[in-house]
């Protein structure tokens, strides 16, 4: 009896402490708090000042740009040569650069974006786990590949096989090569989402298929794959805007003249190609060409926030809702 | 203490027994220098011997074509401007204003050179009618037919250096003099790499760049002999065909301009004198042609001296023109 009395003495005398002990610290957890939700808010901050500092240092120098005799809003935007580094004949009409850039984000999409969603399908309703705990690595390790080797990989391998075994015409520098290298990049960004969304799809939609008779390949593309519909085009929209902004490999391997056209064999620059000439070194600071980069960074920019916006659009659209 | 002192004192004795070859090692400094992709080669080739002798110096070596190369010069960002022509009126015009001096100092002789793809089995020399022909804004051959009826009807592809380069100065003045123009629709670009790069992958191409890129890279393309126009003799670039200047009219002299003001850090004085003592040694290294000693000679006594301006441009800043060893007598 003492001693449960004790005991008990003991703990009443414990919690007191605790409780004692609980009110000393509130106002220290109060402020732990405080401090922990300013430095995360200063951390959303950061990110959404860099962005609006990149997007007025862009808008600040595209407008110096325009400013300049050389250069005019209306060339820029509607003029069909770009032809800075030559002199007294400098041009600046944007579309060279543009349809270089679509282009090569063509060739890119059309080897990416069906290869890609036919891997999501066959590793989410098809493969066996075993190959799954195989491919599925692998295809990180593709996506975790820098860019500049996939430049490399362009023009030493995919280059010479194409000169060599499909035509001649194809040079050093041609937008199949540096296409087909760019699809192979964006490739495991198409995959891993298409399969996210392919995975997230009930298995209520696929038992329900197979009750009606459908068979595995019946249930995977009218029903699954349309079920999942929303994720796939938003994979889709990221992996055209990573192969639109991609640098390393077009600025190996596209090429360095701008042009209209559609030939495949043909050597075309893109936005970014053109960026990383004028930024590593072909051009003198203060100049107009350097300038110029800018105006060319705030179109990309432009397309870029236009497909996102357009793939936020598409997600909202064209969304699902099973539960 | 005293065993300090005996240190030091023997240092100093060290430093007297090599002074007649300069006290580099001390140095400390920055030396920037920034301009032509043609004279990089040789600048870079200094600056990597330079260092060695004076490990404490930073030396920075820039290609942003002979023309951004000024452009840097002139507003004084830089001590050195590496050329790949001589110094336009313009361009001394700016620096005059900015109150920036020059020292002109020519280092080596370069032999513009025209190349093709190793697989063009057509093109034995040019005319520089056929040049003109390939490169001029109003004729722009399309194809090699349109050069010559008894070559194939492929598609010419042209690649060149920009047009900060002095290598494409140079090349516009001989092929399309003052007035003329140069066609748009080449692959255009400051790295010299890039052309030779370009050239190499495909059959119908045509480049030019300064010549020891052409040295370096012998075995990836074919250097096509020019016609000279006074002998009427097709001379390919050679060591001798551009010094003695019978590969005409694509041999042209190389520069370092070197800001006068520049002069009184001791890191970018030693860097000119070591330029000009080593140049002859490292560019026949790298590819391009020693100058004749006098000429050497002469540069070295301008920056001894400090006798800034150029050559190049007379007392009205006219432009002198002729070969090398006649302006620099």
């Amino acid at each position: 009896m003492q001693t449960a009395a004790a005991v008990s003495a003991a703990a009443q005398s414990a919690a007191a402490a605790s409780r004692r002990g609980k009110e000393r610290s509130r106002r220290g957890i109060v402020a732990t708090e405080r401090l922990v939700k300013g430095s995360l808010f200063a951390c959303a901050m950061l990110s959404v000042a860099s962005t609006f500092t990149i997007l007025a240092i862009l808008l600040w120098q595209s407008g110096q740009f325009l400013a300049m005799p050389e250069a005019s809003l209306w060339d820029f935007l509607t003029g069909s040569e770009w032809t800075p580094l030559l002199g007294a004949e400098k041009k600046f009409g944007i579309w060279p650069l543009v349809a270089g850039t679509l282009l090569i984000t063509a060739i890119a999409a059309a080897l990416a974006l069906p290869t890609g969603l036919a891997v999501a399908v066959y590793l989410s309703e098809y493969a066996p786990r075993k190959v799954r705990s195989v491919l599925k690595p692998v295809l990180e390790v593709l996506a975790g590949i820098p860019t500049v080797v996939y430049g490399y990989f362009a023009v030493t391998m995919i280059t010479p096989i194409l000169h060599d075994r499909v035509s001649e015409s194809f040079g050093t520098y041609n937008a199949l090569s540096a296409g087909l290298a760019v699809g192979i990049m964006i490739l495991p960004v198409v995959i891993s989402l298409s399969e996210d969304a392919l995975r997230a799809v009930p298995r209520s939609l696929r038992d329900a298929a197979y009750a009606m008779g459908s068979t595995r390949f019946d249930a995977s593309v009218k029903v699954v794959v349309p079920a999942a519909l929303s994720g796939i085009v938003a994979s889709w929209l990221l992996a055209i805007t990573r192969a639109i902004g991609e640098t390393m490999i077009v600025a190996l391997a596209a090429g360095i003249r701008p042009q209209m056209t559609l030939n495949p064999a043909d050597e075309v620059q893109t936005m970014t190609g053109y960026m990383a000439q004028i930024f590593s070194g072909d051009a003198p600071a203060p100049s107009v060409e350097y300038k110029s980069s800018y105006a060319v960074a705030a179109v990309l920019f432009a397309i870029t926030l236009g497909l996102t916006l357009l793939g936020n659009l598409v997600l909202r659209r064209f969304r699902e809702e099973y539960d | 203490m005293k065993m300090q002192a005996l240190l030091v004192s023997a240092g100093a004795l060290l430093a007297l027994a090599l002074a007649p070859a300069q006290d580099t090692k001390a140095l400390k400094g920055t030396v920037k220098l920034d301009g032509s992709s043609t004279v990089f080669p040789i600048a870079e080739a200094v600056a990597e011997e330079f260092s060695k002798a004076a490990p404490g110096v930073e030396v920075t070596v820039g290609i942003s074509g002979t023309g951004g190369g000024f452009k840097r010069f002139g507003a004084g960002e830089i001590d050195m401007s590496s050329a790949s022509r001589a110094i336009k009126k313009s361009e001394a015009d700016a620096c005059k204003a900015k109150r920036i001096e020059f020292i002109e100092l020519p280092v080596a002789f370069d032999g513009l050179t025209i190349v093709v793809n190793t697989g063009n089995t057509w093109v034995k020399e040019l005319t520089i009618e056929q040049v003109k022909a390939i490169f001029l804004a109003g004729t722009a051959a399309k194809t090699w037919k349109d050069v010559d009826p008894s070559w194939p009807a492929d598609p010419i592809r042209v690649f060149s250096p920009g047009t900060d380069s002095g290598t494409f100065d140079y090349f516009k003045e001989v092929v399309a003099g003052k007035e003329g123009k140069i066609r748009a629709d080449m692959s255009v670009g400051e790295d010299d790499n890039v052309l030779v790069r370009g050239v190499e992958g495909d059959r119908n191409a045509i480049g030019f760049f300064g010549y020891a890129y052409y040295a370096e890279n012998k075995s990836r393309l074919r250097a096509v002999p020019v016609v000279n126009p006074a002998t009427r003799k097709a001379v390919g670039p050679t060591p001798e065909s551009i010094e003695d200047g019978s590969y005409a009219p694509f041999s042209r002299p190389l520069f370092i301009y070197v800001n006068r003001a520049s002069l009184d850090k001791p890191a970018a004085a030693a860097f000119a004198r070591y330029a000009l003592d080593h140049a002859s040694e490292l560019v026949g290294e790298v590819g391009y042609v020693k100058l004749p000693a006098a000429i050497i000679d002469r540069a070295k006594a301008n920056l001894a001296a400090r006798r800034t301006g150029s050559q190049f441009l007379d007392a009205d800043g006219k432009d002198r023109h002729g070969p090398l060893a006649e302006i620099y007598k």
